[in-house]
């Protein structure tokens, strides 16, 4: 028993960070239909910000988390919108998917190059430690994660949905021709998700680190679960892909515990087939009205 | 008119020329190099037909480049000639393309995207943990070289001809498929699905033939490829394989006949190209993807029309 | 005596052809991995030999020929290490070095064969010495010769009854969990869990439940670097409280460095280590520290002894015949009196593999401490 609440709390702690790179996937694709391949390189790369800020600059990590920020805003929010995003979504869905791919290498070639091939530690967010969950384990870093993804998801639920500005992205998300003519700046709308999205990266990048160390290949396997999350959770609904983060976080540990753990990327990936043809809208998403 | 066609002509011959007289001077890495090129070209022609033609994006060619090499693999290590891998090879990639066409008829785009990367994984999977059929991560060596119409293979120039004679039959059969109304079918199909089908093309049919072709092509590319590393195990064909395919296409021109070929060189020289700058190519490659989606929808050979057309415009 | 007649035949070489610069010069090729994922190991093994080649070459070289190094990147991908043999036997070389990954060694070394080139590779995987190839030799014991000093450990010196073995589903992983379960099978232990890991995987939770739950004496755990830190963390937390047993990887400073307090306690064998308390280690180590400011781990000693082998034998036989040296190289002891770049006295077996002293090893307090010598197998040649 105790088991079966350790491999569940465990994958809640893994699923936290699955939901809020999920969460800036769904995003990105609503308000704009642009579509991230580079998605896991994105959380891999602010921990290398970090790192350079305290190992080269010699700042204190809260500043050097500060500046590893200000820098994914610039280049994963404002630089990949304006250069990447912008030129090519007229040309249809097709070229955003292949030069995403393009970028995702593009990222973690230039970390391996110009930081480091191998892992690296990364500073803890808490001091170590466990508490005891009914005879599970959970470390205090677990908890941190669990904590500060939660109330992140939680304020930026409570953005989209109680704020002004809030309530203008997710009309801009909803029907982009519609909020036009309501006097939205769609635009801009549309820049505020891709700044967003950097931040849910910049958080998820930090959380993470710690705890799987962090190198420049991580966002090969991450990039991809994340996917699966939001596609199998709902690709159209935050909600959705958040709900999904957490499931996947949970089925891959119980999966690779009970089913088999040769087959363990198969399981999810078997999940996520099921979901496309079955459910294409996702288990806690909504039917997209298909224009042709 | 006549001065375009005398111009293709002449860069035709050109190419033809430095395809079956360079390889006379090179040494053995230059001609697995060649070689290698070919048998990438195939695979990314493949590719170019699903993705180029037909419009539907596939990420999983290297699988299929994989299935290809396993099935030749397996039969001549167990004294089949290559005739009969590269049979079972296509016979195989065509069925699993076929069934890989399914989710296509329900989903589009990224959706796609996700559920041909899933195949790929899935399939680099089945052929690293089967190790009782595959050999599972130990994989299979000393696949032999084959006997092509009484002359063996053995020797790298050899070989390289071999490669090359496949690659030249497979642009013809591609050729004139595309010419075909098959061919028209599968660019209506990309143009236009609605249109496609109120024309009375089996919109169904073609996406499903377009996967399973593509594909299968694919499983030939792979099929000459065991032959020619002569030692395989799955990890070449896990994603990368596939995502570079896609890279070569695109680079090169989706949608044009001879972008692939164009792609794939670029793919196998640019590390050479690049030796002074050891890691860095990768980066520069990324960039060069990036600056040709941007600025070169059509790609390089899409480039190279445009430059020939500039040149005419201006000589009238 | 013998160098003033070397000097002399140089001389008269000189006067005889006047193209005899060339013939004054003997090339090594190093095919290894410079980029890619293997890009960390294969620094190490590079800047070790050139370490060794700068040292022979400033000491008149190998038979009075200076080596000319050539390196080739593999880029840590099979299909590429093939291309780069391919291209460094074009340029002729004398002796081929590299790869260290077994899935790149086993694509390349039927080209070195064909050519018959001696190759000394880095690699651990067992099946690459039995497949008969007559040119190919390691510098570190294979995994076929570690398991069975690991076996002895784990039954005497831990005394466990049953294991339980974590591996990296890879052919490095594959190779070492079959090498390690037939030991353990030999020996009457049983194997209670027998799990596969990811390449790259983050989550080792379901693993330690795993484990836990087969309830062993003991577990074996066989991963690359920073898979080992995280298994190693996730052990500690969940207060997995049975001995951690390594092979060389487990017990590296660099996993120590990312697992940080989570690696005290891990035990295992080490077949080579700039830790172990040879003189002659610890020296190589100082000098590879202030050339290089890391401190060289196992596959930085595997190059290095690998370019003194080769002095070594070529001056055993007298020339630059490569099937001559493949030959000698077989069933040859080298021992530090021979040649103190050795490093460690070293015998090669019929098939290329090595036999050799090797380590027992713990990790206490951050740090890798050598706690007992193995003596070597002694199959021997005959």
């Amino acid at each position: 028993m105790s088991n079966v609440l350790q491999l569940l709390l465990a994958g809640l702690a893994t699923g936290a960070i699955y939901a809020l790179v999920a969460a800036g996937f769904a995003l990105l694709w609503q308000t704009s239909r642009a579509i991230n391949f580079a998605q896991g390189e994105f959380v891999m790369l602010p921990a290398f910000f970090v790192l350079a800020g305290t190992e080269w600059l010699g700042l204190p990590f809260w500043v050097a988390a500060l500046l590893g920020l200000l820098l994914a805003l610039l280049l994963l929010g404002l630089l990949f919108k304006r250069v990447i995003i912008d030129p090519l979504l007229p040309q249809g869905v097709l070229p955003v998917v292949i030069a995403t791919i393009a970028v995702g290498i593009l990222l973690k070639e230039s970390v391996k190059e110009f930081y480091s091939a191998e892992a690296q530690p990364f500073p803890a967010l808490t001091p170590g430690g466990n508490i005891d969950v009914l005879g599970a384990v959970l470390s205090l870093q677990d908890v941190a994660v669990l904590a500060v993804a939660g109330l992140a998801i939680l304020a930026m639920q409570l953005f989209l949905g109680r704020t002004r500005l809030g309530r203008m992205m997710q009309a801009t998300a909803q029907n982009p021709e519609v909020a036009e003519i309501l006097g939205i700046p769609t635009r801009r709308m549309v820049l505020y998700t891709f700044l967003l999205n950097a931040a849910l990266v910049t958080l998820a990048s930090i959380l993470i680190s710690p705890v799987y160390l962090a190198k420049f290949d991580n966002g090969e396997t991450l990039g991809l679960v994340a996917f699966i999350a939001a596609i199998v959770g709902g690709f159209n609904q935050v909600r959705g892909a958040i709900a999904g983060g957490f499931l996947v976080g949970v089925v891959d540990n119980f999966g690779a515990a009970y089913v088999s753990s040769d087959y363990r990327t198969g399981i999810l990936l078997l999940l996520l087939i099921a979901v496309i043809l079955l459910r294409p809208e996702g288990l806690w998403g909504r039917a997209e009205e298909r224009t042709v | 008119m006549t001065g375009r066609r005398l111009a293709a002509v002449a860069a035709g011959l050109l190419v033809a020329a430095l395809l079956l007289l360079l390889p006379l001077t090179l040494r053995p890495y230059g001609l697995y190099l060649m070689s290698l090129w070919a048998v990438l070209t195939i695979a990314a022609m493949g590719l170019n037909l699903t993705l180029g033609y037909a419009g539907q994006v596939s990420l999983a060619q290297g699988a299929f480049v994989g299935i290809g090499a396993y099935a030749a693999a397996l039969l001549t290590t167990a004294g089949w000639p290559l005739g009969a891998g590269l049979l079972l090879g296509v016979g195989l990639g065509l069925l699993v393309g076929w069934l890989l066409g399914y989710p296509a008829l329900r989903v589009q785009h990224h959706y796609l995207a996700f559920v041909t990367l899933g195949a790929n994984t899935l399939v680099f999977l089945v052929l690293r943990n089967e190790d009782w059929l595959t050999g599972g991560v130990y994989g299979i060596a000393a696949i032999p070289r084959p006997t092509v119409l009484g002359y063996p293979t053995d020797h790298p120039l050899a070989f390289y001809y071999f490669c090359l004679g496949v690659l030249l039959l497979v642009g013809l059969g591609l050729g004139l498929l595309l010419r075909s109304p098959w061919g028209r079918a599968f660019e209506a199909l990309r143009e236009n699905p609605v249109r496609a089908e109120s024309l009375g093309i089996d919109t169904r049919r073609y996406t499903l033939l377009a996967f399973a072709i593509g594909s299968a092509v694919g499983s030939l590319a792979g099929a000459i490829y065991a032959p020619l590393v002569q030692y395989i195990d799955p990890s070449p064909f896990a994603l990368g394989l596939s995502l570079a395919l896609l890279l070569m296409v695109v680079v090169g021109g989706a949608g044009r006949f001879f972008g692939p070929g164009l792609g794939a060189a670029i793919a196998v020289l640019l590390p050479e190209w690049l030796r002074f700058s050891e890691g860095l190519y990768l980066i520069l490659y990324a960039v060069l993807v990036i600056l040709v989606l941007v600025f070169l929808p059509s790609g390089l050979v899409g480039l190279a029309d445009r430059l020939s057309a500039r040149a005419r415009g201006e000589g009238r | 005596m013998k160098r003033r007649g070397l000097l002399s035949a140089i001389a008269l070489l000189a006067l005889a052809a006047p193209a005899a610069q060339a013939a004054e010069t003997v090339r090594i090729a190093n095919v290894i991995e410079l980029s890619g994922n293997g890009a960390t190991v294969g620094n190490m093994w590079k800047n070790a030999v050139e370490m060794a080649v700068e040292e022979i070459n400033d000491a008149g070289g190998i038979l009075g020929r200076t080596i000319e190094l050539t390196h080739f990147d593999t880029q840590s991908n099979p299909g590429v290490s093939r291309a780069a043999v391919q291209k460094a036997l074009d340029l002729d070389p004398y002796v081929l070095l590299g790869p260290i990954y077994s899935s790149s060694t086993k694509v390349n070394m039927q080209l070195a064969q064909q050519a018959g080139v001696p190759q000394i590779v880095g690699s651990e995987a067992s099946v690459i010495t039995e497949m008969g190839n007559p040119f190919v030799f390691r510098t570190s014991l294979s995994q076929a010769a570690s398991m069975p000093k690991l076996a002895n450990y784990i039954r005497d010196g831990i005394g466990a009854g049953s294991v339980a073995v974590l591996w990296v589903n890879n052919d490095f992983g594959r190779g070492g969990r079959d090498a390690f379960v037939a030991e353990m099978e030999a020996r009457g232990i049983e194997v209670v869990a027998d799990i596969s890991s990811e390449v790259g995987q983050s989550d080792f939770a379901a693993d330690v439940v795993k484990i836990k739950q087969a309830a062993p004496d003991a577990a074996f755990v066989y991963l690359h670097e920073e898979e080992s830190a995280r298994f190693l963390r996730e052990a500690r937390k969940q207060g997995l409280d049975i001995p951690l047993i390594g092979e060389t990887t487990l017990l590296n400073q660099k996993v120590i460095e990312l697992a940080g307090e989570a690696a005290d306690g891990v035990k295992g064998h080490v077949g080579l280590s700039a830790d172990a308390p040879l003189p002659s280690i610890r020296a190589f180590r100082d000098k590879f520290v202030a050339r290089y400011d890391t401190v060289p781990d196992h596959n930085a000693i595997k190059g290095y002894l690998a370019v003194y082998a080769v002095k070594e034998i070529t001056e055993r036989i007298g020339g630059f015949d490569r099937q001559a040296f493949a030959d000698a190289l077989h069933c040859a002891t080298i021992t530090l009196e021979d040649e103190p770049g050795i490093l460690i006295d070293t015998s090669w077996d019929r098939k290329g593999d090595v036999d050799r002293i090797s380590f027992l090893a713990e990790v206490v307090k951050g740090e890798q401490r050598i706690v007992g010598t193995l003596p070597p197998l002694g199959v021997g040649c005959d």
